[in-house]
């Protein structure tokens, strides 16, 4: 750190000194652009480009093609463990409110399997569970319904309206925009459609709510705002509504069985700069 | 039984290896002890004529011992499997403890009933599924937490949110809601007159582009899965864009219109020679900014019909300086037109307008 603090005020002195005499500034050469993590990230096999024909191919053949082609309506079953908190409580409630299309169920100690075939016999397409530890809600399952694929999320840092001091009521009933930043491999782009595939696949732009999901080191950053166009040029955000963090544990094919396609174990952590989605 | 007493005698007072000293209470870790308790009448090694009910592996046996087989210890304890059925299980017992000390039946059925709702229990538990308890390591919670909050940092949400959502104006995804020149700015006065001739060709173009709208949002959720941060604004785009600008409907709403008129042509006197020939044009695109804007209004005032009173501050503010923000815009734009650039004058103009009308 201090390195840095005293490379910066030479580099004051420089200029100030330069000022004064009038003497241009020795050109260092072209800017560099600092090292992040981002761009130093270890090149993964999976990762995607935008038009690979390989990829439309599979991706009109899995699990959501049929959401991609408007086959049907995304209707969602939204529960948590047993005898939930208060927190945990509120935190579904506002989750219904922002997923059209979406209902809370109190859940008393039904194992998740029934739950599961329950939702599939009364037409669901998918399934929320939100797990509680220690009063807050910790976990995420989220089970695509006819057979689909089934993911684990860790929550962290979850802030129900309250916390973000924000009423739950300014969440209109307007189906959102989904937006799905920065998912770069070929599982980060499952995963992104898997999330996308809870809202419903209309928007209603006249309600101006769009739900974020944004991907960074393996951190799914989710936000719901509700935004207003100045210009062109200037968009003005208004944040709304539970903010939470995902970060996903294991993918599974099937409604809660069959094999793991991934699962997040700690030697993949070796490498800093090696991320998965 | 002569030696029952002895026996006794010796182990309380001098020492039982199965005897459990506390503060309150003595226990008797044997296992073929009724109570549990280390007593006279529940010892076992002190008395030859015992029973007791105990069960393993989920199964209910009742133990009898009498005195005449003490001395055998292999043998002593006669095992009698008890029925499933609570209500059997107890005649059974009193079957096999007949003659015995009321104390003992007593106590075996006790017992008999403890076993099996502990049994119940473990089961019903066993079926409900029990709660996983994962240990975390602490070292790596503390890591993750650090790494998200460095994670947050980097990702610099509200800029990329922003940026998504001004990519999504620009290709077209909002088409008939907003109503942004997208040059409004950067017109010169040489362009002008390819202006005027663009814009005789909108109402054609439109209504083609309404019809696509449907298909551009869902190539638009196909494409937003794998958004980018940074996209090139080509300046192709901004031709194409500028197509959009729309002029609408020839419906003219009443005072509005006229009085940003009388607004416009009371700052440029200088040019009558371009007021007439731009007049209708500006009268379209004055009436569909108007349009746009009571539309707007219809939305926010439904909006603010679902949502409660009391919270509203935000959104009111926002919906007048949208309002706003886009009469300005549609008064500059006639200025731009005429190639003069007096925007002070207008907005001291535009503010003696009066307020635009919600239609119901």
């Amino acid at each position: 750190m201090k390195k840095s603090q005293d490379a910066g005020r030479d580099k004051r002195r420089e200029k100030k000194r330069a000022e004064k005499l009038g003497i241009p500034l020795p050109d260092k050469g072209p800017k560099q652009v600092p090292h992040t993590l981002e761009s130093l990230r270890e090149k993964d096999v999976t990762m995607v480009e935008e038009d690979d024909e390989e990829l439309y191919q599979e991706e009109a053949t899995d699990a959501y093609a049929s959401y991609f082609t408007k086959a049907y309506e995304p209707k969602v079953l939204l529960t948590c463990s047993d005898n939930p908190h208060k927190k945990t409580r509120s935190f579904i409630l506002e989750l219904c409110k922002m997923i059209p299309g979406s209902k809370p169920v109190w859940r008393k100690k039904t194992s998740v399997k029934s739950v599961v075939k329950q939702a599939a016999e009364h037409g669901y397409t998918d399934v929320l569970i939100v797990n509680e530890d220690r009063r807050v809600p910790n976990a995420m399952l989220v089970v695509h319904l006819p057979e689909g694929p089934t993911a684990l999320f860790r929550i962290s840092n979850p802030k129900i309206c309250k916390e973000i001091n924000r009423d739950y009521k300014d969440i209109s009933f307007h189906r959102p925009e989904v937006i799905l930043n920065n998912f770069k491999t070929r599982l980060g782009r499952f995963i992104a459609r898997m999330l996308g595939a809870l809202f419903h696949y209309d928007p209603e732009f006249k309600g101006r709510r769009v739900c974020t999901f944004h991907n960074q080191r393996d951190y799914i950053f989710f936000r719901h705002h509700r935004y207003a166009f100045k210009d062109t040029e200037k968009v003005r955000l208004h944040e709304v509504g539970p903010r939470f963090t995902l970060i996903l544990q294991w993918l599974q094919e099937g409604a809660f069985e069959g094999d793991f396609e991934w699962k997040m174990k700690s030697e993949m952590r070796t490498s800093r700069r090696r991320f998965f989605l | 039984m002569q030696c029952d007493d002895v026996v006794w005698g010796i182990l309380s007072k001098r020492f039982c290896s199965y005897m459990l000293k506390t503060k309150t209470q003595t226990f008797c870790r044997n296992e073929y002890n009724l109570t549990g308790l280390c007593n006279r009448k529940s010892c076992p090694l002190a008395n030859s004529q015992y029973a007791t009910v105990r069960e393993e592996t989920g199964i209910i046996y009742l133990y009898i011992r009498t005195a005449e087989r003490v001395y055998f210890p292999i043998r002593q304890w006669e095992k009698v499997k008890l029925s499933r059925n609570f209500v059997k299980a107890l005649q059974q017992i009193d079957e096999n403890l007949v003659f015995w000390p009321k104390y003992y039946r007593q106590k075996c059925r006790q017992r008999l009933l403890k076993i099996t709702q502990y049994l119940t229990r473990m089961r019903k538990l066993k079926l409900r599924g029990q709660k996983k308890i994962i240990p975390l390591q602490k070292r790596n919670e503390v890591r993750t937490r650090r790494k998200e909050e460095k994670a947050l940092i980097a990702a610099r949400l509200d800029n990329a949110i922003e940026k998504q959502l001004l990519q999504r104006l620009k290709d077209g995804t909002y088409e008939r809601i907003y109503n942004f020149p997208t040059e409004a700015f950067d017109v010169n006065v040489d362009e002008e007159s390819e202006e005027e001739s663009e814009f005789e060709e909108e109402p054609e173009e439109e209504r083609g582009e309404e019809v696509e709208t449907d298909e551009d949002v869902e190539a638009q959720l196909e494409r937003e899965v794998v958004a980018e941060e940074q996209r090139e604004m080509d300046s192709s785009d901004d031709d194409s864009d500028a197509e959009h600008e729309f002029v609408g409907d020839f419906e003219e709403s009443d005072e509005d219109d006229i009085d940003l008129e009388d607004a416009a042509n009371a700052v440029n006197n200088g040019e009558d020679a371009n007021l007439d020939s731009d007049d209708g044009e500006n009268d379209a695109s004055n009436s569909r900014m108007m349009d746009d804007d009571e539309y707007d209004i219809e939305n926010i005032a439904n909006k603010s019909g679902v949502l409660d009173d009391s919270d509203d501050g935000d959104d009111e503010d926002e919906a007048p300086k949208l309002l706003r923000a886009k009469k300005k815009k549609a008064v500059a734009k006639v200025i731009k037109k005429r190639g003069k650039a007096k925007l002070e004058v207008e907005y001291e103009a535009e503010e003696t307008l009066p307020k635009v009308k919600i239609t119901s």
